[in-house]
């Protein structure tokens, strides 16, 4: 496969171009995250805010105090998702896997739900160490499920546990949602997902699990790579097949708990960047991370800004509009080009 | 995927293939397959008897089989005419043509995580239901609404897939597209509505047969007598097209004609069956799993199995959520509760490859 590429050095050229330019695009809109909201700000009084900060500018308060965190967030959660969505869709060969496949989401909304109706904590800021205690746990629950019997692990085996898991933790959510309006009252902005509301004490704590998961993630894409031949091809190519998909799933599962502990359960970013990134360049994992590493906070950055401005002084929850401006994109690409196959 | 099922089920299976001859006929019937049928034919029905005797005015069997028959006291035969049975019905006639539709979109799309509550069918139902709910329109309508919304979606997805054929790849990824975009703006609704109408909406999200009455058993019943034998018929040619679709051209069949035939006989049941009772989850997903951890790679056997093994799940979570807890529950809480573990089970026991 290296051979392969080497001898198209066209190819590669084309393709770190491309990299270099969505890395140029996503600085723009970082840029543009600072800006823009229900104030415009100017370009200097960003700069200003970052690096020359004085307290007696309004404006300057306002990049440092609610579009920074924000943007920080965005940028650190955007790549996480991206990144773990192309792994699991690597490890499980399916192209419905998304960073929930190990039931994250549903544990970390089921912590935060237990936050809300037991200790009556209300705030988004105090949901960090819930969620994320309540995602690990959650896919730890699953792994122990996909792996038991006698097959192993297998990923089919591994996403219905997952699926099964997610639907039992749902279940109850919903049931103490419909006994409870006080609950489903605070719950259901956080559930929508969001990164307004969060400051810098919430970055900081996430980011060393994003940073671990996603540098361990891009160090493994070569193995991604062979997993992705399917099981047989990659043992009889003499790796560890158990061993790497665990690795690789631990490294999602902390990522993603960490995100979806920062912004809520933001479904979308995980499951489709990694679709757009593959329809642009091919199947090898050692372009489709990097790609996701930018291409991800890209969506989830502008989705932030639409939703600053579209219904301004309100805000619409990134969540949404994720959706809404991710999935035309996503098929637009699966009806222009051949659909690459996992 | 499904397709490698070397176990010791399967084993078993084979050895119990019988041909039957008839004078004139002679055709194969797997003996395993049929008891299967027959037992969770058997448990559907003591079941339904069980539910039609509980309640808060509980009721002899006796009495039942004579309010059933039309004798009896009025009150009885009110109980069970008008409020039991139609509930206990509903709940039948969802589970079956729920699970029903997991299998025939499992098939279609080759992909063994998929339901129609994962490509925006349900969602395209939930999504009408609700701009209903918040619009404050008169609720006796809301299942044309979400009917409406489902057929809307399916459409969508379709045209939006086709480009000269609906490659299962494609028809994934435009459907994911399509249920996001549908869940999103749910979800506005959601996150602006009051928290009255939330709480409704939420209600309904969740699915629940309560208060189901005759005509909407009627329409289930009407719209499973129509789809549920073409999608039996259409099992046979769903085999063929496993192979993949170059095999299953050369052998002659049509594939893009089968596949529109399966696909809106999925669509038809899953979005009937959601209109009336909500998206319940967890039943299309795994009731077909579960059937062929059972009983072998789908067949029509397998899937008349998949349908009474839906609506035991169906019918079992809303006994539970309406007797056996201390507050009432709607069903589509308790689905998951109720079969996973039995599919935890499975998935441990069977070596399946699912």
């Amino acid at each position: 496969m290296i051979e392969h590429v080497s001898a198209q050095p066209s190819s590669i050229r084309w393709r770190s171009a491309g990299l270099f330019g969505t890395a140029l695009l996503l600085w723009a809109v970082a840029l543009l995250s600072l800006r823009v909201g229900s104030i415009d700000i100017s370009t200097a009084d960003a700069w200003n805010a970052l690096f020359h900060y004085s307290a007696d500018s309004y404006e300057q308060t306002v990049v440092r105090y609610f579009r920074l965190p924000r943007t920080v967030i965005g940028l650190g959660v955007g790549a996480a998702l991206a990144v773990a969505g192309a792994a699991m869709q690597a490890t499980t060969r399916n192209p419905l896997a998304g960073p929930s496949i190990l039931g994250v989401n549903s544990g970390a909304a089921f912590g935060v739900v237990m936050a809300v109706y037991y200790w009556q904590i209300t705030h988004p800021i105090h949901f960090v160490w819930f969620a994320f205690a309540g995602g690990l746990a959650a896919s730890a629950l699953v792994f122990v499920l996909g792996s038991a019997g006698p097959g192993g692990v297998s990923p089919v085996k591994l996403a219905l546990a997952g699926a099964i898991v997610s639907s039992l933790l749902s279940a109850w959510l919903t049931a103490l949602l419909l006994l409870d309006q006080q609950t489903l009252d605070i719950v259901r902005f956080w559930l929508a997902g969001s990164l307004a509301g969060r400051d810098l004490s919430v970055f900081f704590a996430v980011l060393p699990f994003i940073a671990l998961g996603v540098a361990g993630l891009l160090l493994l894409s070569h193995q991604l790579n062979v997993l992705s031949l399917g099981d047989d091809t990659a043992r009889a190519l003499g790796m560890r097949t158990g061993a790497v998909r665990a690795l690789v799933a631990a490294l999602t599962v902390i990522t993603v708990g960490a995100s979806v502990a920062a912004a809520g359960p933001i479904g979308f970013v995980g499951l489709a960047v990694p679709h757009m990134v593959r329809s642009l360049v091919g199947p090898d994992y050692r372009w489709i991370l990097p790609y996701c590493v930018f291409a991800g906070p890209v969506l989830l950055l502008s989705a932030d800004i639409i939703g600053r401005v579209i219904a301004r002084p309100a805000e619409v929850q990134v969540g949404i509009v994720t959706a809404f401006i991710g999935a035309p994109f996503l098929i637009g690409l699966a009806r222009r080009r051949r659909v690459a196959d996992l | 995927m499904t397709s490698q099922q070397a176990s010791p089920v399967g084993r078993n299976m084979r050895s119990r293939l019988k041909v039957i001859r008839l004078r004139g006929i002679s055709f194969r019937a797997n003996l395993w397959v049929l008891t299967l049928v027959c037992a969770s034919l058997a448990v559907a029905l003591l079941l339904s008897a069980w539910a039609l005797t509980l309640g808060s005015f509980s009721l002899p069997i006796r009495e039942v089989v004579r309010a059933l028959i039309g004798s009896g006291s009025d009150q009885a035969r009110f109980i069970v005419m008008d409020l039991r049975l139609p509930r206990i019905m509903a709940a039948v006639l969802i589970g079956a043509m729920l699970s029903m539709s997991g299998a025939i979109f499992q098939g279609v799309v080759r992909n063994p995580l998929v339901a129609p509550d994962m490509i925006g069918i349900n969602a395209g139902a939930s999504l009408s239901a609700v701009i209903w709910i918040v619009g404050e329109h008169p609720s006796e309508l809301l299942p044309i609404a979400a009917f409406a919304g489902a057929l809307m979606a399916a459409g969508a997805i379709y045209l939006l897939t086709w480009r000269g054929n609906i490659a299962g790849a494609r028809l994934i990824l435009v459907g994911i597209g399509v249920n996001a975009m549908l869940g999103a703006a749910t979800t506005i609704l959601l996150v602006r509505s009051e928290i009255h109408d939330a709480s409704r909406i939420v209600l309904w999200m969740t699915g629940s047969v309560y208060g189901s009455d005759w005509n909407d058993v009627r329409v289930l019943a009407f719209a499973l007598a129509v789809l549920a034998p073409v999608g039996v018929v259409l099992m046979w040619y769903l085999r063929v097209l496993q192979l993949g679709d170059l095999t299953a051209g050369s052998l002659g069949m049509p594939v893009e004609r089968v596949r529109l035939a399966l696909i809106i006989v999925g669509c038809g049941l899953s979005g009937v069956a959601v209109s009336i009772a909500g998206p319940i989850g967890f039943v299309a997903l795994m009731v077909p799993h579960v059937a062929r951890m059972l009983a072998g790679p789908m067949t029509s056997g397998v899937f008349v199995l998949t349908a009474l093994l839906g609506s035991i799940l169906l019918l079992g979570s809303d006994m539970i959520g309406q007797h056996a807890l201390p507050v009432g529950l709607p069903a589509g809480v308790i689905t998951a509760a109720l079969g996973a573990p039995y599919f935890l089970f499975l998935l441990y026991r069977t070596q399946t490859r699912v």
